[in-house]
């Protein structure tokens, strides 16, 4: 009944064009960020961090950059498990080089070194599009897994192949080795997170997300009113890896300590963000997050239900995911391309008007 | 020659030539779909193009606003010869248009259409945007208040916040034209503004167009069918047959050009 626009006049632009132009929305977020900040720090266990959070708040963060390539601005991208990995190699390759510099710096400057070889590998975007486009990402998925493979000096020469993070602390605390408390690893990603989202949502709401819409809706009448659809594409391109970059050094340092790359970067990795992208909502920063959560906890769900609960095999369940998974991609593609994001906000319509639609 | 400072009968204001097309010719292969033709368009003016079907109206609009390159002539704009040019470069200039068959941005609102027409006057960088508050959001509210007046001058406030997939034709069409006018162009090239709209309509719109003309100065060419429309909006007209000018003058000096006569009642071409 509360959750209402009536009576909350919006008195002028600013007010429009907030985030969460309904005061309902914006209470329920202040909320969802302190238990995010204050609360959730305080109950978690390391089951809890490693098998949801952690994996949530870092594929959240892939996934707002895959939906602003994808989602915002039309470029259909198969190269985030490459990029990702970017990231990771990025992080590594600075936190072993520059051990007195601090990981959150390393962290950003991953993410701005991924930015940049996005954007070389967005070159072709001004040539070609959709599926070719798609061909083009993917044969960058396979360079750049292929390249970390065979260039000893990505992985510092090690004799397994693989790069291990580091110990490394931020304000005291250590955030990446054996010594890491869960709170601390789910707090850090938490910060890059939250951040990630405000920024993509500010570039999303001004002109720099019309640009991009601009060039997804119709190329044409984008330059028509004075896009440079290069700068317009490679921007998308950059901003979108700095986020995948970020979630790919993180996932490499504070998540899983030690990869190798073709296992945590692979094409796979590639089709799980895109899928989160399209089952969350294409062009929606909520939908990223809900994408992300489905997806991560899909398969925690089942195996506690079906294998802990009622003692199913583990790959029956596994199959079953995949299913699952697989049927919903098709019915969101078809039924309702902007995902979990347009259900939520067809309920939230239907709410505003209850009990009285008309 | 450049004409002289005028004043029309309705007292508005036509200055000397902004725009000069000088011996155009566009080839598409065999195709000639522009064949030497030459005019200007002068400040402040209503300037309309005429011609039958596939006369090559909307691709002299294509020359203008650079998405065709014609193998011949050249295009003049104020006072300066212009180098081939990409369509977002013309548009940084100042030139917005409208098309023939609609081209908006159908996943985005109303609103956010017609903001996008405001890409000359936000400079934010992305960095700027990317913190959004302080100069980016006052940027933002700035151009969103000039967005709003025109809003209001077409009389479209009431689907701002539509998403433009889920208007009817004739409000796409007022929307398009919302797009060009928030550029605050210097000149502004409509193609068919009316096509397939009813009679009210295009009273609607013929007024609006003179509005535009008449409130900001606006320099404006436009392609119509409606012989009835062109009369009583332009102020000089262009008439166009199979790539050639056949006729060019005061919508009364057309009128009883023989040429452009024969070419409206088809008579057959040598
Ligand atoms: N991109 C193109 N490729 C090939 N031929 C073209 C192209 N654009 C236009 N033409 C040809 O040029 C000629 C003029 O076309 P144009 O669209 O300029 O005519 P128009 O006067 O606008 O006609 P209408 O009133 O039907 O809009 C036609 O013969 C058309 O087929
Ligand atoms: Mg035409």
């Amino acid at each position: 009944m509360f959750y209402r626009e009536a009576g909350d006049f919006k008195t002028s632009y600013t007010d429009d064009s907030q985030t969460f132009p309904i005061k309902f929305d914006r209470y329920r977020y202040y909320v969802v960020l302190i238990a995010a900040f204050a609360v959730i720090p305080f109950l978690i266990n390391d089951y809890w961090v490693n098998a949801v959070l952690l994996p949530f708040l870092i594929y959240s963060i892939a996934a707002i950059g895959l939906n602003i390539l994808v989602g915002y601005c039309g470029q259909v991208s198969l190269g985030t498990g490459g990029f990702m990995a970017v990231g990771a190699f990025a992080v590594y390759k600075l936190m072993t080089a520059f051990p007195e510099i601090s990981i959150f710096i390393h962290v950003i400057l991953a993410g701005g070194i991924t930015a940049g070889v996005g954007v070389l590998f967005g070159l072709p975007s001004l040539r070609i599009k959709g599926f070719y486009l798609a061909v083009a990402t993917l044969a960058a998925q396979f360079f750049l897994v292929w390249l970390f493979n065979r260039v000893p000096w990505f992985y510092n020469y090690s004799a397994s192949g693989q790069i291990s993070a580091p110990e490394r602390s931020f304000l005291g605390v250590p955030i990446t080795g054996a010594q890491t408390a869960p709170w601390a690893a789910y707090l850090f990603c938490l910060v890059f997170c939250v951040a990630c989202a405000l920024i993509a949502r500010n570039l999303t709401r001004g002109m720099a997300g019309r640009k991009w819409m601009a060039i997804r809706d119709m190329d044409i009448a984008a330059e028509i009113i004075g896009v440079n659809p290069l700068k317009a594409k490679l921007s998308a391109f950059g901003v979108s890896s700095f986020f995948v970059g970020i979630s790919g050094a993180l996932f490499f340092a504070v998540y899983l300590g030690a990869v190798e790359v073709g296992e945590a970067f692979g094409i796979n990795k590639s089709f799980l963000v895109l899928f989160m992208v399209i089952i969350g909502g294409l062009g929606s920063i909520f939908g990223s997050f809900a994408g992300a959560a489905f997806l991560v906890l899909l398969p925690v769900l089942l195996k506690n239900t079906l294998v802990g609960g009622l003692g199913w095999p583990t790959d029956l369940a596994a199959h079953l995911e995949f299913m699952i998974v697989g049927a919903m991609i098709i019915v969101f593609l078809i039924a309702e391309p902007h995902g979990l994001a347009q259900l939520w906000r067809i309920a939230k319509e239907k709410l505003r008007l209850w009990p009285f639609p008309h | 020659m450049v004409p002289e400072d005028t004043i029309t009968e309705d007292g508005r204001k036509i200055g000397g030539v902004v725009m000069e097309m000088k011996n155009i010719t566009l080839r598409f292969g065999g195709v000639v779909a522009i064949k030497d033709i030459s005019f200007d368009i002068r400040q402040g003016e209503i300037r309309a193009i005429i011609g039958p079907n596939g006369a090559g109206k909307s691709s002299m609009l294509n020359v203008i606003s650079g998405f065709y390159h014609p193998q011949e002539g050249e295009v003049w704009y104020q006072g300066k010869r212009r180098p081939p040019m990409k369509p977002f470069e013309v548009a940084q200039q100042g030139i917005a248009r409208t098309f023939q068959n609609i081209a908006l941005f159908e996943g985005m609102t109303v609103l956010d259409n017609v903001m996008t027409g405001r890409f000359r006057q936000m400079k934010a960088g992305l960095f700027a945007q990317a913190i959004w508050k302080g100069s980016a959001e006052a940027e933002e509210m700035k151009n969103r208040e000039a967005v709003e007046k025109i809003i209001d001058f077409l009389e479209i406030q009431h689907i701002r916040k539509t998403p433009v997939g889920r208007l009817p034709y004739g409000l796409k069409k007022r929307v398009e034209l919302a797009r060009a006018l928030a550029a605050e162009p210097s000149i502004l090239l409509l193609d068919e503004p009316m096509a397939g709209m009813n009679v009210e309509e295009k009273e609607d719109m013929s007024r609006f167009i003179l509005d535009v003309n008449d409130e900001f100065g606006t320099t404006i060419a436009l392609i119509e069918h409606d012989m009835g429309v062109v009369m009583d909006l332009s102020d000089r007209v262009v008439v166009m047959d199979y790539g050639r000018k056949i006729g060019d003058g005061t919508p009364d000096e057309v009128r009883t050009n023989q040429d452009v006569i024969d070419a409206y009642l088809g008579v057959a071409h040598d």
